[in-house]
């Protein structure tokens, strides 16, 4: 393969490679994004490999694996071009039928189709379907047609136009600008205008300067980054490489999570192969930039997702933060100014540059412009990752997309922006996506994870988990975090186990207060955001956990006790053999008792009580009754009355 | 490992001291742990203080000083799978194996750690096994998917 | 290099291009508490207690003045009822620590800090970081480091160069705010060394 010299060329070659597709032609595109994997579509797709080639079809059929197509709840997902025949939750059973029936004889398997649970309706066209329907995928949506592994799809759909306008046509100030105009926000968590951003390492002094993409996604519950850069590498690295050039870096970094082994695999390759194309490397096409870029793998930190964190990782070190009294865009990575941004703010680029920023500002909010991507997981019907444009209502995502919650459920809360956001009720369910009205309401957008939480999840249990979770990922330097999160975690553990006391909610809100103030980063002074935002929408539920000892949502296991209801219990014998700690008595035709001392509150007899009786229940905050006398435990059947 | 696959893989970052955690990572992914003479290696070639590798080797999770179990048993605790019921999954395997997180049980059969978000969040709770997803994992369930692993 | 000129406690100071705050303050004479400084040591940010209120452009906010930069025309307030209820915790929570450590004595009088606040987890390390920074900047052996992350984060020797070193040198005990050090190298001195007893004849 030559490098491609020039923006004509690069054209040509675009040419050459759409003449030799033929848009009738039957395309089996197979998800392969790192969660349909974990869900079995590998061997999928080596199934399919076998049955195309066995039924004789192998010149006339193509198979495309893509990336994430985004409704992971449903995968692994097949979508059968150019009809757009959508089938779900394939597994390699599946396979030969597809092929006969779908592929040859253009007929539709009923049972793999989606069926919409409201209108009882099967509904065959990917882009009919509400999960997709309701989105505005205009970066997400390019993984559906992309084989991450190679650049001739990305070519095909487009692909480096932006980046040769941008070497070609436009002046390095022109792009900053375009990107300044459109208002693009850091979709990393901290919103920060991108444009300014990059005008302060512009403006920097100093020859050497640096981009680097921030791949570290630690929110739990948050993967889009993952499912962006896994299944669309090229369009990140065009996207850099448009940044390199308006702030005037020749070298970058992407920082990539060694816990992303799909994404460090594909992003590695895409380098390696837009190097050979000439689209990175010395003289890109022609323009004479020259741009090189370099994967470095994180080794398990939440905390180098934070940029000054991060720079340090790079530079070999433990990723302790610094001080951010001079930003990092001025003295960052080596003392260099130094421009970090998120993966999906890098791959909004090309589309500003290719577009205009106009175009970009039709969407969303007046602060909030384009759109952002979401994982929505947790209590969630249709779990997966949704694009949609700023300023839609949450209602809109949870319901309309999502399908709302599951089993009957009631919804409870929303919580946004991982560990430094906060929990949103249901009376904030009409508010707009967007920075600014997160924030407002005091959650935050962060990365984009939405996690929700219905009835059974207890709020206070929610504010301990993300302390937990950020006590381990402290990174230990300063004492308002390091001590100060100790404490609070000490004091919420105490609460959800019925230790709690009066005046501990009061000197939580004073630990709080000094993370916020004093602390040195953005993970510490952030890290009261779930307890704070919790206790302001939820306070009821602390002064039960603390006052009563009870836990409203049944769940803390310190304050439940498992009780099995004698007026619903059938004998049935299923808890009793399944407790793992033998703590059930009860046998044919006796009402079953749960042995309180024995009882390690796993949950296993509540699962496994069949709906139909029913009969286990969750007690809290009240004694369990005594249990029924062993004389008045023999189960009378009606049958045996007659 | 033997000194020679060390340099091997210092020489394939070229030896560069902003490399060390590369080369480390390196280390680990093929040898499973961090052994004392790998480091110090890796401090002679790099040229970088010993208390700079030790600081490194314990502050980023990936790293292990010790010798690791046969099977890897990650269990994520991200907050989707939280919300789903992992701390149930994750109290039934502490008491299966033995083992707190962190532990490696004394036949050196189970290495148990708990992740923070696989990204499989529609399969929550999910058990990872020597990379193997399993989903929609229950306290009931534990036992059975444990039992095959020798 | 011409002065910068700012305004400390009401008082007009005059620092040096490159100052921090910590040390525009130091040269005319006002005091700010510190647990983690040392003059011959970059600063190292960690114990927050030098925290100010700095009036800059319109906005005000707190920072640490041990590494905030001296700017022109600046209003810091080294005192006030948030900066003293927050050095007063951060004092709290380190005294759960090392209670009864000397350092803490005249700063829990002034700040009213409790040192039975807080369940006590007497570890006697509180991060100050001066053995770990002295040793690396000073002495330039890096016998002493920092380990681990969060709450689990603790210095440790490395003992072959421990071994070798710190008998003779041992110029980082005195730095040492409570006794957490000397313990450190007397446990790793039994432990790792090898044939210490020689090596101390």
């Amino acid at each position: 393969m030559s490098r491609i010299q020039s923006p004509a060329e690069l054209e040509a070659l675009r040419e050459e490679i759409l003449s030799k597709r033929d848009p009738n032609k039957p395309c089996i595109t197979l998800c392969s994004g790192s969660a349909c994997h974990a869900s079995g579509s590998r061997e999928v797709a080596a199934k399919l490999e076998e049955e195309i080639e066995k039924q004789g079809l192998k010149e006339q059929v193509d198979i495309r694996k893509t990336g994430c197509h985004g409704f992971c709840e449903r995968g692994p997902i097949i979508v059968i071009r150019p009809e757009e025949i959508c089938y779900f939750q394939i597994k390699p059973e599946d396979v030969p039928e597809i092929v006969s029936q779908t592929i040859k004889e253009k007929k539709i398997i009923d049972r793999l189709v989606y069926t919409d649970p409201a209108a009882k309706e099967k509904i065959i066209h990917e882009s009919e379907i509400p999960f997709y329907k309701n989105q505005g995928r205009i970066v997400f949506g390019a993984n559906i047609s992309v084989d991450p592994k190679s650049i001739e799809d990305y070519l095909a759909i487009g692909g480096y136009k932006a980046l040769a306008k941008a070497l070609t046509t436009m002046s390095a100030d022109a792009v900053l600008q375009e990107v300044k105009k459109a208002n693009l926000r850091g979709r990393g968590g901290g919103g920060f205008p991108a444009g300014v951003k990059w005008e302060g390492t512009r403006n920097a002094p100093g020859d050497i300067k640096y981009v680097i993409v921030n791949a570290d996604e630690g929110d739990p519950g948050a993967y889009m980054d993952r499912s962006l850069l896994e299944g669309n590498p090229h369009a990140v690295l065009e996207g850099l490489t448009i940044g390199a050039y308006a702030v005037g870096a020749h070298e970058g970094y992407i920082y990539v999570r060694q816990e992303y082994p799909l994404a460090v695999e594909n992003v590695n390759m895409a380098i390696k192969i837009a190097t050979e194309y000439g689209l990175l490397g010395k003289n890109i096409l022609g323009s004479g930039f020259d741009f090189v870029v370099k994967v470095h793998r994180g080794a398990g930190a939440f905390v180098c997702g934070e940029s000054t964190a991060l720079m340090t990782a790079l530079e070999g070190r433990a990723g302790e933060p610094r001080p951010k009294y001079i930003r990092s865009n001025v003295v960052g990575l080596w003392g260099r100014p130094s421009v970090l941004n998120n993966v999906e703010t890098w791959a909004n680029v090309p589309l500003i540059i290719n577009n205009g920023a106009d175009w970009f500002t039709q969407y969303g909010t007046e602060s909030s412009k384009g759109t952002k991507i979401f994982s929505l997981v947790g209590k969630i019907t249709n779990t997966g990752l949704v694009e949609v444009p700023m300023g839609t209502p949450l209602r809109d995502i949870i319901y309309k997309i999502g399908g709302g919650i599951p089993g009957g459920k009631k919804f409870k809360a929303v919580q946004t922006g991982g560990p430094s956001g906060g929990c949103l009720p249901e009376e904030s369910l009409d508010l707009p996506v967007g920075f600014d009205e997160l924030t407002a309401a005091g959650s935050m957008m962060g990365s984009g994870g939405m996690i929700v939480m219905d009835e059974d999840t207890c709020m206070v249990d929610v504010a301990r988990y993300f302390l937990e979770f950020l006590t381990d990922e402290s990174c230990g330097k300063c004492v308002p975090c390091r001590e100060g999160m100790r404490q609070m975690l000490k004091l919420l553990t105490n609460i959800t186990k019925g230790k709690g006391k009066e005046g501990d909610i009061e000197l939580l809100e004073q630990l709080a207060e000094t993370a916020i103030e004093a602390a040195l980063c953005a993970l510490g002074k952030s890290s009261p955001n779930p307890f704070l935002s919790t206790l302001k929408y939820f306070r009821d539920e602390y002064e039960a956990h603390v006052k009563e000892k009870r836990c409203p949502a049944l769940s803390c296991k310190e304050l439940i006790a498992y009780y099995i209801d004698p007026a619903k219990c059938n004998a049935c014998t299923t808890c009793a053999r399944k407790c793992p700690s033998d703590a059930i008595k009860g046998g044919k035709n006796l009402i079953h008792i749960v042995d309180q001392e024995k009882c390690t509150k796993c949950g296993t007899c509540f699962e496994v009580c069949p709906p139909k009786f029913r009969a286990v229940t969750k007690i809290s905050g009240q004694p369990v009754p005594p249990p029924v006398p062993e004389e008045a435990r023999t189960i009378v059947r009606e049958s045996k009355q007659k | 490992m033997n000194k020679e696959r060390v340099d091997q893989i210092i020489d394939k970052h070229n030896g560069e001291a902003s490399s060390l955690i590369q080369v480390l990572l390196d280390i680990q992914a093929e040898n499973s742990w961090l052994p004392k003479e790998a480091l110090e290696r890796v401090a002679e070639r790099l040229q970088v203080p010993m208390t700079r590798i030790q600081h490194i080797a314990t502050f980023y999770k990936a790293f292990s000083l010790v010798p690791k179990g046969r099977h890897q048993v990650h269990i994520c605790m991200g907050t989707a799978c939280h919300v789903r019921g992992a701390s149930r999954v994750l109290d039934t395997v502490e008491g299966l194996t033995g083992i707190k997180p962190g532990e490696t049980d004394l036949d050196l059969k189970f290495s148990l750690e708990i992740v923070n978000c696989l990204g499989c969040c529609a399969l929550g709770p999910v058990m990872e096994i020597d990379g193997k997803t399993h989903g929609k994992m229950t306290p009931a369930q534990t036992a059975d998917v444990l039992k095959n692993y020798q | 290099m011409s002065d910068i000129l700012l305004q400390i406690d009401g008082k007009e100071v005059k620092a040096k291009q490159g100052m921090t705050v910590l040390e525009a303050a130091k040269s005319a004479g006002i005091a700010i508490p510190t647990l983690c400084y040392h003059e011959k040591l970059e600063p190292f940010g960690g114990c927050r207690l030098c925290i100010v209120e700095v009036e800059s452009r319109g906005s005000t906010r707190l920072v640490v003045s041990c590494v905030y930069p001296a700017e022109k025309n600046i209003i810091v307030r080294t005192r006030s009822e948030k900066i003293d209820r927050i050095r007063k915790m951060i004092l709290e929570l380190q005294m759960a620590h090392a209670p009864d450590a000397f350092i803490f004595e005249d700063l829990a009088k002034e700040y009213g800090a409790d040192k039975n606040r807080f369940e006590k987890e007497p570890s006697f390390c509180i991060h100050c970081g001066l053995c770990v920074r002295y040793c690396a900047e000073v002495k330039k052996k890096n016998a002493i480091g920092f380990v681990d992350r969060g709450i689990r984060k603790e210095i440790a020797f490395v003992p072959e160069i421990a071994a070798k070193e710190c008998w003779n040198c041992k110029e980082c005990f005195p730095l040492c705010p409570t006794e957490a050090l000397q313990a450190a190298y007397v446990l790793v001195e039994a432990l790792a060394f090898p044939r210490a007893s020689e090596s101390t004849k």
